[in-house]
């Protein structure tokens, strides 16, 4: 049997197996808790971990090289397979760093196309986060209710173009397409539906004696130490700190519209848990303001901002970043001005949060490993690229 | 003595009875959980998947059956029979009825009634906790042992409460026989309550109860198989029949623990306010008391399904804390109250 060893440098916990009373755990990278393909390997004391050592790459496709080989529009794709939990708000990230190399400002139809749908993003990603932590702390059910709902707002991604789950949405200069015709009435009865699931996993959970024995205070985390780690997102106002880029630093038509930033006090589990709970109203809200807004569009207002056939930024770098469900998704782009980017760098809001991870799951059991792992989101996809 | 033609038949009726409604059970479970998850659940094989069991089953028997090269050959093989064995035995002393009457001979319906009822099953469900000790242990694998030793922790703890409260029953009852004990809990209780167990007990149920969803390994006790943390804990490693023995067994003792529960708490074979033997013949009575048994031990295994799907799972060092604060406490405070009302009224 080969013996768990970490080879993340400096890290001494494979080889001494079994020193005094440890004992060495290899968490992952294929684990049923493990969500995609992330490991851990944990120097244990009965059931309490004593120090961890995350370990990661092992779903590394090479996305930043792969993109100085493709035009800009052809990226895209790519992009969608960094947070496949909502690859909408990926896409968005790109196209909008790339349209502030170019200078070039959207219309505002598509600004709210984007901004709707990148909400539903929002919405399906905490759902998923909500669904598996409920199913890493035991509960199975609420998951099933959530991912009932998230199918349905995958529905709407079909409709628009085509693809569930890596959507590619959006061209760079504007959207490629219109809100579907059904969306209005679809809509309505999908609001009612999330707001029933999130009430329904709300009774079985946020109250229940179990869930909160085993969320309050569960890898608790102060906001002088997120911000340390470079927290975003989520994570960072579970917190208390009411970070978010869309009240921060607006961008589209975010400044418009009317919505709270849920925080939280200690940082731990459930303030995660509930923040994600709250933010997915407010994004009901949001989405219902920007429809409205989107109706009094004339039907044939542009979609597109002129823009070139083929996209050649002039030479520069720019930086631009949205709040993603997970936190900053930021795009570091670099032009030489030809047809494809010298060098993109995504700021993925996992991996500062994952940093974090051992000191979150320091003297913690085993079991709050798992249930921290999954309040935090991380998605290998997005955190290896 | 009864003879013992009848015996073999009843031995070999329990023994069927047990394991048709095990096998159901894991219909129920999965049928249920899709129920209660908008879900529509295996409905493939024969009517409303009825069959799947038989699929799953035959599935397991012809799977191909892998030792870890690094496992203790003995030990791991060892490990389901030691833990489907006193399941499949354990139902033995538990009634399943009143008792039938044919050709002028009375049937009782029971394997074996004898006067030691309750330390049997105790015993037995000690025993249980070596066959996931000693199939963790065997397995060579970490979270086998996790697991193993998890369900050590969790089952000495939750037998110490199990026992106790044991104890006030057989005090209320004053007696270890489980048909005596059925037989006792006719008629009314203070002149309007059915003369069951949980209304002598009401402390002593919920404890019971608690208890033996532990000794179950059913969430939210779950945790020596807690998916989500140690992959699937003692029973890791295993695979074909050797896993199907590991799952089979748990669908047994909750067959076990739900009978048990009708019979110490809700008056077995009773009828509230109603005596069936007196308006039904020998024959039909012992249906008659055979099904209403069933019917309410069906209630808890359905209750054991409506539960797992409900809450979430315990952390480790909360179940023992339950256990050994909260529950060990009160099941002597609840013995202690129980031994003082017999000494004051009797």
């Amino acid at each position: 049997m080969r013996e768990p060893h970490c080879n993340v440098p400096g890290c001494d916990l494979g080889s001494d197996q079994m020193v005094g009373d440890y004992v060495t755990i290899n968490i992952g990278p294929s684990h049923p808790a493990m969500h995609g393909t992330l490991r851990v390997v944990a120097k244990t004391d009965g059931e309490t971990v004593i120090e961890a050592e995350p370990e990661i790459g092992y779903l590394h496709r090479g996305v930043e090289k792969l993109g100085e080989n493709l035009t800009y529009n052809q990226f895209i794709p790519i992009t969608d397979r960094l947070n496949y939990c909502s690859s909408i708000v990926n896409n968005v990230a790109y196209e909008k760093a790339v349209e502030k190399l170019m200078g070039v400002e959207i219309p505002e139809k598509a600004q709210l196309v984007r901004v709707i749908l990148m909400e539903l993003s929002r919405i399906a990603d905490h759902q998923v986060c909500i669904g598996i932590l409920g199913v890493d702390i035991g509960a199975f059910t609420p998951f099933f209710y959530q991912i009932i709902q998230r199918e349905e707002i995958y529905e709407i991604f079909e409709w628009y173009n085509g693809a569930r789950l890596t959507v590619t949405a959006g061209r760079i200069g504007g959207q490629d397409a219109d809100l579907p015709d059904m969306f209005e009435e679809k809509w309505r009865m999908l609001k009612d539906g999330i707001r029933k699931a999130n009430d329904e996993t709300d009774k079985l959970l946020t109250h229940n004696r179990i869930w909160m024995d085993r969320t309050i205070g569960i890898s608790a985390f102060s906001a002088e130490d997120a911000l340390n780690f470079g927290f975003t997102g989520p994570c960072l106002r579970a917190c208390g700190v009411p970070r978010d880029l869309r009240k921060d630093d607006p961008y589209y038509m975010y400044d418009q519209f009317d919505f709270d930033i849920p925080v939280g006090k200690n940082g731990d589990v459930f303030d995660r848990y509930m923040v994600r709970m709250k933010e997915m109203e407010e994004s009901i809200k949001i989405i219902d303001q920007a429809y409205a807004l989107y109706r009094e569009m004339p039907e044939d207002a542009p979609l597109k901002a002129k823009v070139p056939k083929i996209i050649k930024p002039p030479a520069g770098e720019v930086y631009a970043a949205l709040e993603s469900p997970n936190g900053e998704l930021g795009f570091y782009l670099k032009s030489d001005g030809s047809d494809k980017p010298y060098r993109i760098k995504v700021r993925p809001p996992c991996f500062m949060i994952y940093q974090a991870f051992p000191e979150l799951i320091k003297g913690e059991m085993i079991a709050d490993t798992i249930a921290c792992l999954s309040s935090l989101n991380i998605i290998a996809g997005e955190l290896d690229r | 003595m009864e003879d013992l033609g009848i015996t073999v038949i009843k031995v070999v009726f329990i023994w069927t009875w047990v394991l048709l409604i095990a096998t159901l059970m894991t219909w129920v479970e999965r049928r249920g959980s899709a129920m209660m998850q908008d879900r529509l659940g295996p409905n493939r094989a024969g009517p409303f998947g009825l069959l799947q069991p038989v699929a799953d089953g035959i599935k397991l028997f012809t799977k191909e059956d892998i030792v870890p090269e690094k496992a203790q050959k003995i030990l791991f093989s060892l490990g389901p029979v030691l833990f489907a064995l006193p399941a499949f035995s354990a139902y033995a002393v538990v009634p399943f009825g009143d008792k039938l009457v044919l050709d002028g001979k009375e049937i009782i319906l029971q394997v074996a009634d004898v006067n030691i009822g309750f330390l049997y099953i105790v015993a037995l469900g000690g025993l249980a906790v070596y066959g996931m000790v000693v199939g963790g242990w065997g397995s060579n694998n970490k979270y086998s042992i996790l697991g193993g030793l998890r369900s050590t922790a969790q089952l000495i703890s939750y037998e110490v409460p199990f026992g106790i409260v044991l104890l006030a029953v057989v005090m209320v009852f004053g007696t270890f026989s489980l048909r005596e004990i059925s037989l006792a809990q006719q008629g009314t209780f203070l002149g309007f309550l059915p003369n069951w167990g949980v209304f002598k007990q009401p402390l002593g149920f919920i404890l019971f109860m608690t208890a033996a969803y532990a000794e179950a390994n059913r969430v939210p006790f779950d945790l020596p198989e807690a998916e989500s943390e140690i992959v699937a804990g003692y029973h890791t490693e295993y695979g074909s029949m050797r896993l199907g023995l590991y799952l089979f067994g748990e669908y047994v003792n909750l067959y076990t623990l739900a009978a048990l529960t009708v019979t110490l708490f809700f008056g077995a074979w009773h009828l509230p306010y109603l005596d069936m033997s007196h308006f039904l013949g020998p024959i039909s009575y012992g249906i008659a008391s055979f099904l209403v048994f069933f019917l309410k031990t069906a209630f808890f295994l359905w209750l054991f399904v409506w539960i797992r799907w409900t809450v979430p799972r315990f952390r480790y060092d909360q179940v023992m804390g339950l256990g050994w604060k909260a529950l060990i406490p009160l099941s002597l405070v609840n013995l202690f109250v129980t031994a003082l009302i017999i000494q004051l009224t009797v």
